[in-house]
Formats: C-alpha cells, structure tokens, sequence
C-alpha cells in the first residue's frame, strides 16, 4: 500500500495541523490533542485535568451547553474525549458533509469556553459517578493504572491517582478552570489533525478560516517528571473489598518513549514476546505448564503504548488462586525473564510478534478514530505525525539481542510491586 | 492554583465579535458500492463475502446458532468455546496460535444461550492458513483431557469475578425477571456445573451442534468475494452434517411489571434496568422505532441523557438500545446512579418514558436522531471490523448486504408523526418490567415512595 500523504503547518497562533486525506468512505476524523495531561495538574487537584475535559463539553461562546452534543450528533457523527498522562483529546467523527462544523465546534471552544459554576458542580457529580463505574462500584477497579504508579514512583506528578480524589474534585473552582485553561490550552499548545474525505485546500482555508482568529497566548514551557529510578525493588499492599481473587501488578521504568524510541519498541516486542498468544513466554509457563495463573498481561504504557513522555511504565499484571503466593508468580516471572536475556527470542518468536503487532496496526488505522487519535497524538508527542506510517518497519526492525537487552533491563531489584488482596478473602 | 495571572472565567467565554453562526452541512457523497457474494455452500453455510480493500486485512465471523435445554448445556458450551482452539488432530494448542501469529492473525470464540461466535482476522495474504485452521477447528477440534481440565479451572476463576462485576449482577437479575427460567437467561454458567463438565461431553456437543445448517459466515475485507467463497467450498467442504444447528426457541412476549428490587448490601451505586417489547428489523415501522429509541436514550443528545446526566448528574452513562434474540427485539433502558438519587433516577427515567409519548418528539429532535442513525451507521461500516460486524448481525436474522445498503433511505423517509406514533405504542412506561440492583437499606424507602417496585426474590 502507498504510504498515505500528510500535510503538516502551522498557523501563526502557534498552532499545528494535520491534514490525512482519504477518499475511500465519506466520512471525517477531527481530533484536538492539547499537550496537557493528569501529569500537569497541580496538586491538591487531583483529577482536575479530566475534570476540565468534561468542562469542554459544556458550552463556549457561540454554543449553549449541551449544544455541542447536539450539533456533532444532529450531524450524523460521534464524539468522545480523554484524558491521558500527558495529553488530552478532543474528537469527532462524521460525514465528510459536515467537516466545517467540525472544525468550527472545535474553534469555538478553543477560543472561548464557558466555564460556569453551575457546569462545574453538574460535571464534579457526572465525574464521580464516572469514579464509582469504574472504580469503587467494580471488582480490581483502578488495578492498575491508579493503584501501580503510588508505588513505583515517589513524585506527585507520577504517582498520582488522574481520576482525582472527591474531596479535590470537589474544592476544584472555577478560578482553576480559568487559570487552567488559559495556561494549557492555548493554540499554540495544541495538535489539530483532521483525516479522511475532503480536499487539502479547502481543509486549509477551513482551518485558517475557524482557527485563524484564536488568538496566540505562549505555551506554557514543558515540564520534565523524570525522577530516579528505584534503587531497591518497592512493594505496595491494596486490599480490594469487592475482588474474589488476589492479584499482582509489577512495574518496570522504561526507555524514554521519545528520546529512545527503538528500545522503546523493543519493550513492546518483548511485552508481545512474554504475553501475546498461547505460544507466549509467559502464557506457556504460568498458565499452561505451572497452571497458577487465570490470566497474564504485559505492556508499554499503563493505557497502551506512545501516550506518555518520559517516565513511562512497563508493567505485568497477573490473575491468581487464593492458594498460590504472589511471589510464587512473582519468581516464575523473574525466571522468564532471565531467560530471555540470557537466550534471546529465535527469528519465529520475533516474526509472529511483528505480524501481529503489523496486522494490529492496520486495522487500527482502518478506524477513522484512531487513525485521526493516532495522528495527533505522534504530532503532539513525537513532532512527526507521518511517525504513525513509519512505525511497523521501525518494530520489524527490532533485534532478538534488543529484546534479550529489554528483558535484561526489568531488574528485580529496580521496580514495583504492588499486591492485591480481596478483603476478609470473598467479596459482594 | 497558578502563580501567572489569568483571566477570569468570564472573560474567557467572550470575545470582541461575540458569538458566531454554525456553519451549514456542505454536500454528502454517497459511500462506494462494495462487491459482495451472498450465497450458501454445499453444507449449508450461508456465506456473505465482501471486498473492501481499505487495508491489507480480512474479518471473519462465523456464526452458529447453539441452543441447548440440557441442565448442563451452558457450562459444557462456555468450556467447548475456550477449549476448542487448544488442539486439533492436527495441531497442538502452540502449533494454532504461531500458525496464525505469523499471519497476523487473531481468533476468538465467545458462546452465548442463542449462538457460539468465532471471530477471526488475519493479514489478507495468510487467509489461506486462515481457513485452513478454521476448517481444522470445526471439524477435528480435540478437546484433549487435561485442556479441558486446565480451560475448567480457569474459567471457574474468571466465573467468580465475572458474579462480582455489577453489570453481570444486573444483567442475571434482569434475564430472570423477564424471561423467568427460558434458557436465554443462562448466560454466565454456574461454577458448580462447569467443575462437572467431562471432555465427552464437549466432544459430543461438538459433534451435536457445531454444524453449518442455519449456521452464517461474514468475511468482509481485501479479497475477491469469488475467489473467497470458492475457498470456503474447498476449505469447509469437510464440515457437513445432514443435521442443522440448533436455533434457541422463542422468547415470551415481554409483559410490563413492577421493576424488582434486588439487594446488593454495601454498593456505592445502583444499576437501573428496564426492558420492554420492540419490534424486529424487518417489520416495517422498525425505522420509526429506531428514531424515537435514539430521542428517549439512544444517543447523547437524548432526552434521558440530558435529564439525568447533563441536567442533574445523577449518573456517568445513561443509555437505551435495542437488543434482537432470535425472532424477537426488544428495547432496554439503562443506568448506574448513585446510591442516593437511585429513586430519583428511576422517577426520571419513567417520566421521560411517558413524556416521549406524549410530548412527542418535534421536528427538530427527528431530524437530529435520523442524520445521527445515517450518519453513524456510515461512520460504523467504513471500517472492516464494523461492516463484518454489522453484517453477521444481520446475517444472523436472514437479512444481507441489500438492507444494510436501503436502511438510510428507510430513516430518511420515517416522519415525524410515526415516531411519535411509535413513542406513544412502545415507550409507555406500563409496557416496561426491570430491576434495580443496588444497597437496599439505603434506596429501599425511596423506591417504595416511587411506586411500581417489587422487593424480594427475582
């Protein structure tokens, strides 16, 4: 397949764009990634950066709440938003007819948001209940994108719970919505992106045409939230009231997403080389020969890979009987992992790896949503949207020694532990 | 909580020249006729095939009807559908998944009281190896003792965390109100019986219904619909059997009631179920009741979404939608709300019931829910995986491509007045039963002051 054209610029108000097209459906992906995430917001606002992304929705100058809903779905498209470590997303999808309203939805909010109170106490209790679905209603709720990073890293930026906790969700006021918005999401701190059906001028004009006039405000300077690593191996303790079966999470720090991007990959190579399918490393040893565990996963990234900066998170988590330790599945990970290093994966073990993460990647991009996410996100993070094109040859280029020298970096000795335990040994 | 100065919430939501006009919708190019084959082979597969080249991959879905009334039946299927892929004549449990990792393949099986679902995909290039696993599955499948036993213990493990997710407590809850003790309702099988289940039994399950008769196959992707239903002929030729798969029988018609409360002591939220008769996509007022779904619940901009979420916050996901079983459709309402406003909510979620009869939907809300069901159901098949998935459903009921391809024109000539005529037949608040799963202690006294509430066993 030819490698799909890309049309990057930016406007004097600092912000960049991305033009995808793609005639083969009708249909539009628009997508705002402001370079704000949970990592940013301050502290004593837990949760605040996901906050805000509900108050988005609610209304801007030329809209009244609730009529962004209307006009994206009256359109005939979709729409969603989130929250990540260190970005946040605006998207829509629709017919190709409705690229211009798009565009403007976004602008507008981009230029002028309403931030009320009374939207903000409505969302502060439409995000709680979000927290209670997710969180504190279910069964390993938070395990382990809120439950690991208290463990594995020491500052606020790092270990904090993004989803916030109520008592700072409930103090956060409108001042920090003003003070928020107007230091993070200014033009000139943002990616939009735009992919599918339409014709590149006319894409542009739009652009110029709703953007044009947000006015420019600096960006912020960008943050680092590295700190050191672990020097010991860290152990953390949750007793979960409503889980039936004990768990483990282990977290690994990892190659900088960016600045290291091939052993980066090689960490995903290795999380597929260890979990992904019954002939996995791991998936053979603790679910088919030992037996002792329900179920295994690793990965880069606490959500899934190439959404954070440095520091980032390698993490195994595993399903177990009440009757086995955690730190039985805890040496025989480590003996896997050994393994690896010492006797790097043979060419087989690499190729299906590398099929499967190509065939994956495909059909990922064959969704409007996540090519358009996709696009933005390499933008915002990378500086190189056309990165997204580049990645499967980048992955299959990934050596069984980069993998053996991956594995080798999960020291025991440098890492996370945290322990899940239902309470009182049952559960409602 | 910045040191910088900035502006005040006010002055951030308005600027020098005000508030500006919404742009106008430009013109809609229809979306490209795909190639497609609708056909049925030798072994009675229905197979429908279509070419969609947009990326080098091929979906598949295989359908199989798998009702079965034994006592057993649901733990013996739910071990079939996680044993089946762990070996073959042929091949091990190892030897399936490299063959099709290395074609970057992906396949999955889930069981259901109505069918067992194979899903598949893999890289267009590797669907011969494709097929040739699938075919290997379906009629040389093993299942070897100590497969059986393991895939046992370890669905016994994820039993016992499925029955302690709220949506699942719900989901039983409100099958057994509905549908009482019909076979439909057994969709999570119990511990107790899947520890019973012996490797025959699969093996003879398998023989008895994994069949192709009345059995439906969807491959939409970077293929030849031709060329791919010559392969399935050559392929799946060995899977025959004068026998057809076993279709689950009728469901009751849905009768409204009182919603039953059922007691989950501790929960820090309520799930809020209600269900009433609808009516099957080919029934000719379908699209009028499609409509005045997506106005009560159906869409984000629904009444019910902007009463009890946008409005009041007394929940994160409000939704109601169809669900088609068999013959029959029905329409389910449903919520999670915080424990103190559960009564609240259901008090919400009946008024908007009835008002959508009787303040029926105006011209502006029709056309917003007819441009969302076009648009999205655009947006849906543009994709692989959302055509394939599309078309197994529809496959599955008899329908094709064809209805697939008229359905916008269908919601683009529902008036006005059949949806309301719609609202006011279906969404009466009378024709509703459901459940409330929540803390009894706490929302009890409400839901009593509400009315319309059972207390007790399901």
């Amino acid at each position: 397949m030819a490698v799909p054209e890309l049309h990057r610029f930016k406007l004097d108000n600092g912000l960049r764009v991305v033009l995808a097209p793609d005639p083969t459906a009708p249909v539009v992906g628009v997508a705002v990634h402001y370079d704000v995430g949970f990592r940013s917001e301050p502290e004593g606002r837990t949760g605040f950066a996901h906050l805000f992304e509900h108050l988005m929705f609610q209304g801007s100058e030329s809209l009244e709440k609730l009529a962004h809903f209307r006009h994206v779905q009256s359109s005939g498209g979709t729409f969603n938003g989130s929250t990540h470590p260190d970005y946040t997303d605006y998207y829509e999808v629709l017919p190709a007819a409705a690229l211009e309203r798009a565009l403007f939805l976004e602008a507008d909010r981009m230029r002028a948001p309403k931030l009320t109170q009374e939207n903000l106490a409505n969302q502060i209790d439409v995000v709680k209940e979000e927290i209670r679905l997710n969180v504190l209603n279910r069964p390993y709720g938070g395990f382990p994108w809120i439950l690991l990073p208290p463990v594995l890293y020491s500052t606020f930026a790092n270990a904090h719970n993004g989803y916030g906790d109520f008592v700072d969700l409930e103090q956060a006021t409108l001042d920090d919505c003003a003070a928020f918005f107007d230091t993070f999401y200014a033009p000139a701190n943002a990616v939009l992106t735009v992919a599918g059906d339409f014709e590149v001028d006319r894409a542009r004009e739009l652009v110029e045409k709703h953007f044009g006039d947000v006015p420019f405000r600096p960006a912020p300077p960008r943050r680092s939230f590295a700190e050191p690593r672990p020097t010991e191996e860290l152990r953390g303790f949750h007793s979960d009231p409503r889980a039936p079966l004990p768990a483990l999470a282990v977290g690994y720090r990892m190659p900088d997403p960016v600045g290291e991007l091939d052993a980066y990959l090689a960490n995903l190579v290795l999380a597929g080389v260890l979990t992904d399918g019954d002939g996995s490393r791991l998936q053979q040893r603790l679910v088919h020969r030992d037996a002792i565990v329900t179920d295994i996963g690793a990965g880069a990234g606490l959500f899934g890979p190439f959404e954070a900066r440095d520091p980032d998170t390698f993490s195994i988590t595993a399903i177990h009987a009440p009757d086995v330790t955690g730190d039985r599945v805890l040496k025989a990970i480590d003996e896997e992992i050994d393994l690896l290093a010492a006797t790097p994966p043979d060419e087989r073990e690499l190729a299906k790896v590398t099929a499967r993460w190509v065939a994956g990647m495909h059909s990922e991009h064959d969704r409007m949503v996540s090519r358009t996410l996709a696009l933005g996100s390499f933008e915002l993070l990378y500086e190189d949207a056309s990165l997204v094109h580049g990645l499967a040859d980048r992955f299959a280029a990934v050596t069984a020694d980069d993998v053996a020298a991956a594995a080798k970096a999960l020291r025991p000795d440098s890492r996370a532990v945290l322990v899940v335990q239902p309470e009182q040994g049952g559960s409602k | 909580m910045t040191a910088a100065t900035h502006r005040s919430a006010e002055e951030i939501g308005r600027t020098e020249r005000g508030p500006r006009e919404v742009p106008p919708l430009g013109a809609q190019r229809a979306a490209a006729e795909l190639s497609h084959v609708d056909t049925t082979l030798a072994n009675g597969l229905r197979v429908l095939a279509v070419r969609k080249d947009t990326v080098p991959l091929v979906e598949l879905r295989l359908s199989i009807p798998f009702a079965g009334t034994d006592p057993l039946h649901p733990a013996t299927a739910e071990v079939l559908a996680e044993t089946i892929v762990t070996g073959t004549a042929r091949r091990d449990r190892v030897a399936i998944d490299t063959e099709l990792a290395l074609i970057g393949g992906e396949l999955s099986t889930v069981v259901d009281p109505e069918r067992l679902a194979v899903s598949a995909s893999a890289l267009a290039s590797g669907l011969p190896t494709l097929l040739d696993v699938l075919a290997d599955l379906l009629t040389e499948a093993s299942y070897v003792d100590a497969e059986v036993a393991r895939e046992s213990a370890r669905l016994i493990e994820r039993l016992a965390i499925a029955r302690t997710q709220p949506r699942t407590i719900a989901r039983e809850a409100l099958q057994r109100r509905r549908y009482g003790n019909h076979p439909v309702t057994r969709e999570v099988p119990e511990a107790e019986d899947v520890a019973k289940v012996d490797p025959a039994a699969v093996r003879q399950l398998h023989a008895n219904a994994v069949l192709p008769r009345n059995s439906t196959l969807v491959i939409v992707g970077d293929v030849d619909p031709e060329q791919v239903v010559a392969d399935l002929e050559r392929a799946l030729g060995g899977w025959a059997s004068d026998k057809s798969a076993n279709v689950l029988p009728d469901l009751p018609e849905l009768t409204g009631g009182d919603v039953l409360l059922v007691p989950r002591p501790g929960a820090v939220q309520s799930q809020l179920r209600l269900s009433a008769q609808a009516l099957r996509r080919t029934d000719p007022r379908y699209a009028h009741l499609q409509l005045a779904n997506l106005a009560y619940g159906g869409y984000f901009s629904s009444r019910l979404v902007e009463n009890i979420r946008e409005d009041k916050g007394y929940t994160y996901s409000a939704h109601s939608g169809f669900e088609f079983t068999g013959n029959t459709a029905t329409l389910l309402v449903d919520a999670d709300t915080a424990t103190d406003v559960t009564a609240a909510a259901l008090l919400e979620t009946r008024y908007e019931l009835a008002r959508l009869g009787l303040v029926p939907p105006t011209a502006d809300e029709v056309e917003s829910v007819r441009q969302y069901a076009i648009g999205s159901l655009g947006i849906s098949t543009s994709s692989q995986t959302g055509l394939a998935g599309q078309l197994s459903a529809l496959a599955q009921t008899g329908l094709g491509f064809e209805w697939l391809a008229g359905h916008p024109e269908r919601l683009a000539a529902v008036t006005a007045e059949e949806v309301a005529e719609a609202a006011l037949d279906f969404f009466a608040p009378h024709r509703f039963t459901g459940v409330v799963v929540g803390d009894a202690d706490t929302i009890g006294r409400g839901l009593e002051a509400v009315g319309g509430v059972t207390v007790g066993e399901a």
